[in-house]
């Protein structure tokens, strides 16, 4: 039985119960609504004692910028954070679902789960969907063995490598490590470097833009540096915009008083309220 | 997409006409503002050149002397760009050799009309928008599509970011729907002030201005140029 009030919970996985529809209105001419795509430059190296990501916080829609703060770093587990690229609403459901399987995972074996699991996690299920996911992760992250970082493709496949970066800024920001990168940078270089990949990304991509987003994992904790760096600064208006009351034309007015029949109050005792401080 | 034979697997060739795509056009942004008042007009053209998600270059002025009263702002396809100005200069030189006198600025406006009309059916990809005093000493805007259709205007948007600064320039500079407002013209002050946040805007949601703008002031003393930063990203 389901009505309006309580629908039928659906099934697991996605709804394909359009596309026949969508087809013939596109037969039709009438265009497909268009993904926001978030044009990217992200980044991870692995230094010393951890791996640092980073990434900048532009999203855009074609030629227009539609955030202009947005967060691409994603939470997968508290040892593990995953940056993305690509079409911002799969980035974010991709990272989310497989987030909610590694705590399931750690609960299962109650143990901090390896890096390879959300790798393997994430490449699975990328490749079953062959490519129409349009996600492309940057996965960093320590566990008992180490520091890991891994690159993964929308398509599915993946490569472990000691630095990486992703999206249309990835060139710009690939040179930037391929000329600075070498192994045991200390903290605060691999900090210094990956802001200056992500910076070059910033700057020479028009996908990329705004601001500096980093995030530092190392084993037991992690630091994570939303806007590390500003790296725009808005321009300064040289004039004032303040409309004089009276700008707006007032078209009718209706004046409608509120009735008090009578006014109560009641007090709770603060006793019997549930405990939220844990 | 079905159907298509592709030249590089022989095996699945048909006898079906292939289409070989040839496309001549690029589209390298940019964005124009230009705003006429009673006795000046002013123009304002980022220095963004960029290709796709790369940038060419962050300075290159796109705004064009035809005269000592007349300017031209040009945004779109840089390599037509350069042909049209390459172009219309010699046919300013001509017409000062030939009747010994400087183009006034409405002969310009119509000239650069005939012009792109000329190449109606394979035309300059470029948004045209021409400045400059006419006769009486008034500043004029001349707004063009790319196949030549020209409008006098007092003030107008033009480019990659057009569609985003022209309704701001409606309401702050045409004073659209608003009430009791009185003051009809606008000040020199006004218009750079206007201009320069104009861009400011438009470098913060279209990624193809930004950089730096060069600004183009023509009164009765002659022309005078201004530049000013905008965001690099």
């Amino acid at each position: 039985m389901s009505s309006v009030l309580c629908p039928d919970i659906s099934n697991s996985g996605f709804s394909f119960d359009n596309c026949a529809r969508n087809a013939a209105l596109e037969g039709k001419g009438f265009p497909v609504p268009k993904a926001t795509k978030t044009g990217t430059t992200i980044a991870g190296i692995i230094y010393e004692d951890g791996v640092i990501l980073g990434a900048d916080t532009r999203a855009t829609e074609d030629t227009t910028v539609s955030d202009k703060n947005c967060s691409k770093i994603h939470y997968l587990a508290s040892n593990m954070y995953c940056c993305g690229a690509g079409t911002a609403a799969d980035t974010e459901m991709t990272t989310n679902m497989i987030a909610s399987q590694l705590e399931l995972h750690r609960l299962f074996t109650n143990r901090t789960v390896p890096v390879c699991t959300a790798n393997q996690l994430l490449k699975q299920y990328l490749f079953r969907y062959q490519g129409y996911i349009g996600a492309a992760l940057v996965l960093g992250g320590v566990d008992n063995t180490g520091p890991h970082l891994f690159s993964i493709y929308p398509h599915g496949s993946t490569d472990k490598l000691p630095y990486t970066t992703m999206g249309s800024g990835s060139l710009a920001a690939m040179a930037v490590f391929e000329s600075r990168w070498k192994p045991g940078l200390t903290e605060e270089e691999g900090k210094k470097l990956v802001r200056d990949a992500i910076a070059a990304g910033i700057f020479n991509d028009l996908g990329s833009g705004s601001n500096v987003d980093l995030c530092v994992i190392r084993k037991g904790t992690v630091e994570y540096l939303r806007t590390y760096e500003e790296a725009n600064k808005k321009g300064k208006r040289q004039s004032s915009y303040r409309y004089p009351p009276g700008t707006t034309a007032i078209l009718s007015t209706k004046t409608a008083n509120i009735e008090v029949h009578d006014v109560s109050v009641q007090r709770i005792d603060t006793d019997l309220l549930m405990d939220t401080t844990s | 997409m079905a159907s298509v034979a592709n030249p590089s697997f022989p095996d699945y060739s048909t006898q079906a006409p292939t289409q070989h795509m040839f496309s001549p056009y690029a589209d390298n942004g940019g964005s124009v503002v230009a705003i006429a008042g009673d006795d000046f007009v002013i123009i304002g053209a980022d220095t963004r050149l960029s290709a796709g998600f790369s940038i060419y270059t962050r300075e290159q002025n796109k705004l064009f002397r035809l005269s000592d009263n007349t300017v031209l702002g040009c945004a779109g396809c840089w390599c037509d760009t350069l042909t049209l100005t390459r172009i219309l200069k010699a046919r300013m030189q001509m017409y000062e050799q030939e009747h010994n006198k400087t183009m006034s600025t409405t002969a310009a406006a119509q000239m650069l009309s005939t012009m792109l009309y000329y190449k109606r059916f394979f035309p300059y990809y470029i948004s045209n928008i021409l400045v400059g005093l006419d006769n009486e000493g008034k500043g004029c805007v001349y707004s063009y599509d790319p196949i030549g259709h020209c409008e006098r205007a007092s003030y107008r948007a033009g480019g990659s970011a057009g569609a985003l600064l022209q309704p701001l320039l409606d309401n702050q500079i045409g004073l659209k729907n608003m009430q009791n407002v009185t003051n009809k013209t606008v000040t020199l002050d006004r218009a750079l002030a206007v201009v320069k946040d104009v861009f400011i805007s438009a470098a913060e949601r279209d990624i193809y201005t930004g950089d730096k703008i060069m600004i183009i002031i023509i009164t009765k003393n002659g022309i005078k140029e201004d530049s000013f930063d905008l965001r690099k990203d």
